[in-house]
């Protein structure tokens, strides 16, 4: 499995960062690189083994369906680039 | 007594519940200490007058007769760790600038038991190293040197500002986390103790989140002793985190008989790896006759799957951080990019995050939307999770067979300088956790304990991994290694 530079460039679309298209060969070098090394996987017989999903034995804790938590508008807002009126303020979304 | 900022914690809370010095003495000396050590690069964020201020909470405590296990006594903080109104940006610049509104559970529990912060240290970005190279902050630089050797070294990663500040004297005792080896490691890298304990014991509430099913919270101290006595303050059963234990917090310091007479020690033969250093080999085997002589059964094992573990965990790792650091979208918090004309929310999420995360952060995260994207799911990250489960499950044979504790070397080399792995390849940095990893990957506690110094002077430690749940009993055989070791080098003073 060989990643050419447009992989590279869905990826990095995926993944919502931005490439200059001038650091598109050196990412999939990269990433060829560290998928060449991941490939070993494919020595081990995994038939019939259930994949992890969690390390300990255990159950998720359940809780009541309540609210818990709240009323810290301010708090939450209090790291925001950009916070008007009450609310993260972003870009126009919708045209 | 010796000089305050250098006592161990059991030393230091000893001498304060006797009444022979104060927390603001201790503190003022670890203060004295930072400022006089910028050139190691560890405290990035100083909070003396925060730290003052506990200490005389502290000493008000303990005049009282209330003094809780880590009462008065001063440590640094991992820049992973959310603290309330105390910048906390995971040596990120994606985080420049943001002030919690909380405070972690494990630094709360902290707080509780009467600590005091002194700072927050240093780190690799998000975590993601071996070397603390890809901090905002810059490099975290070792107070160790190779001999007469100006060459700076690293602390190694991603907790290096923890353990150049444990090591140098800054404090008396810090917090790390490990996810592939981030407590020992750098543990190993400068002479120090870290155990990373069983997933589940620590709460992860309020860390910023690297690999969810792998990260744990753990002390970097000066010994063995302190390792017990931070451990147990920092664990608690926590509602915030759904995977945190509800099992009880042992008294670890009261298991520490350092008697092990009769304990079974495995020698896995997977951990022989081609093209080790002799010194490495040499000390493991020393290390293996150490815990014989104390009266331990020694025993060769086998964990097949070994070799496996460090391409597994770059899969698991970077696919969970990809979906972690999702929420770095400059909408909540942290960097936002200057936007262009016409730009919309696409290219202001795109231009953040490359303005925002270093390259090692994008790698991961791009390595990790790669494995988890459609058509490649099953191939690499289903695959590595049963691998995972494989991996898991060697180390469950062995224990069933009787074995207490497994000892292997905690890194395939001394501290190296900083930059000389800057040629290299991601994958040939990925290597320094070769030994690590196997245990996050299994949930496992290990802990590294200094064993010794290679040719050039700089310290080497050996691991010792335990069964699940079972840290108190680890924390003894590490015990039982350290007093056979006798690893008391410093490093000689030149910040």
């Amino acid at each position: 499995m060989s990643i050419d530079e447009t992989t590279a460039a869905r990826v990095a679309k995926l993944a919502r960062i931005k490439v200059e298209p001038e650091a598109l060969p050196g990412l999939a070098t990269e990433f060829n690189t560290i998928l060449g090394f991941i490939e070993q996987l494919n020595e081990v017989n995994v038939d019939g083994v259930e994949p992890m999903t969690s390390v300990t034995p255990m159950r998720l804790k359940r809780r009541q369906d309540v609210v818990t938590d709240g009323n810290q508008q301010a708090k939450v807002l209090s790291n925001a680039p950009d916070a008007r009126e009450g609310f993260f303020a972003v870009p126009k979304v919708v045209e | 007594m010796s000089a305050l900022n250098t006592l161990t914690l059991a030393a230091a809370r000893d001498a304060l519940r006797k009444g022979e010095t104060t927390s603001v003495e201790l503190t003022e000396a670890c203060l004295k200490a930072i400022e006089g050590a910028d050139a190691l690069n560890a405290f990035v964020h100083k909070t003396p007058e925060i730290a003052l201020e506990r200490a005389r909470a502290a000493d008000a405590r303990i005049a009282q007769g209330d003094a809780p296990a880590m009462c008065g006594l001063p440590i640094g903080i991992k820049d992973l760790f959310c603290t309330k109104g105390v910048p906390s940006q995971a040596a990120s610049n994606i985080l420049k600038g943001f002030l919690p509104e909380y405070e972690s559970t494990v630094s709360q529990n902290l707080l509780d038991a009467g600590a005091v912060m002194l700072g927050k240290l240093n780190m690799d970005e998000f975590a993601m190293g071996s070397s603390n190279e890809t901090s905002a902050y810059g490099n975290a630089v070792n107070p160790w040197r190779r001999g007469n050797d100006d060459t700076a070294l690293t602390p190694g990663g991603s907790s290096g500002g923890s353990a150049s500040a444990v090591a140098a004297d800054l404090c008396l005792a810090a917090t790390g986390t490990d996810t592939g080896g981030s407590i020992r490691q750098p543990a190993a890298f400068v002479g120090i103790t870290g155990i990373k304990p069983t997933y589940g014991r620590c709460s992860r509430w309020g860390i910023v989140a690297f690999a969810s099913s792998l990260d744990q919270a753990g002390p970097m101290t000066k010994d063995v002793r302190d390792a017990a006595i931070m451990l147990e303050a920092m664990c608690s059963s926590d509602p915030k985190d759904s995977t945190s234990t509800d099992l009880p917090v042992p008294n670890f310091e009261a298991m520490l008989t350092g008697d092990i007479r009769g304990k079974t020690i495995g020698i896995p033969k997977e951990y022989r790896m081609d093209g080790m250093p002799d010194e490495i080999e040499a000390l493991w085997t020393r290390g293996a006759e150490m815990l014989k002589d104390a009266g331990a059964k020694i025993v060769d094992i086998s964990l097949p799957h070994t070799k496996y573990a460090l391409p597994a965990y770059y899969v698991i790792a970077p696919a969970e951080a990809s979906s972690n650091l999702a929420r770095y979208d400059g909408v909540r918090y942290g960097h936002r990019a200057k936007l262009a004309q016409g730009d919309g929310i696409t290219e202001m999420y795109e231009k953040t995050r490359a303005e925002g995360f270093g390259k090692e952060v994008q790698r991961r995260v791009m390595v990790g939307t790669y494995v988890l994207s459609a058509g490649f799911y099953d191939a690499y990250y289903n695959r590595a999770r049963k691998v995972r489960t494989l991996i898991k499950k060697d180390f469950e044979d062995v224990f069933a067979q009787g074995v207490d504790a497994i000892l292997t070397p905690a890194t395939p080399s001394a501290a190296f300088g900083l930059g000389e792995m800057q040629d290299a390849d991601p994958v040939q940095m990925y290597l320094n956790d070769v030994f690590t990893v196997t245990v996050n990957l299994a949930g496992l506690p290990g802990i590294a304990v200094p064993a010794g110094l290679d040719r050039q002077g700089l310290p080497l430690g050996l691991q010792l991994i335990g069964r699940p749940w079972e840290e108190g009993d680890l924390l003894n055989t590490a015990l039982a290694l350290e007093s056979a070791a006798g690893f008391v080098a410093k490093p000689a003073k030149w910040w």
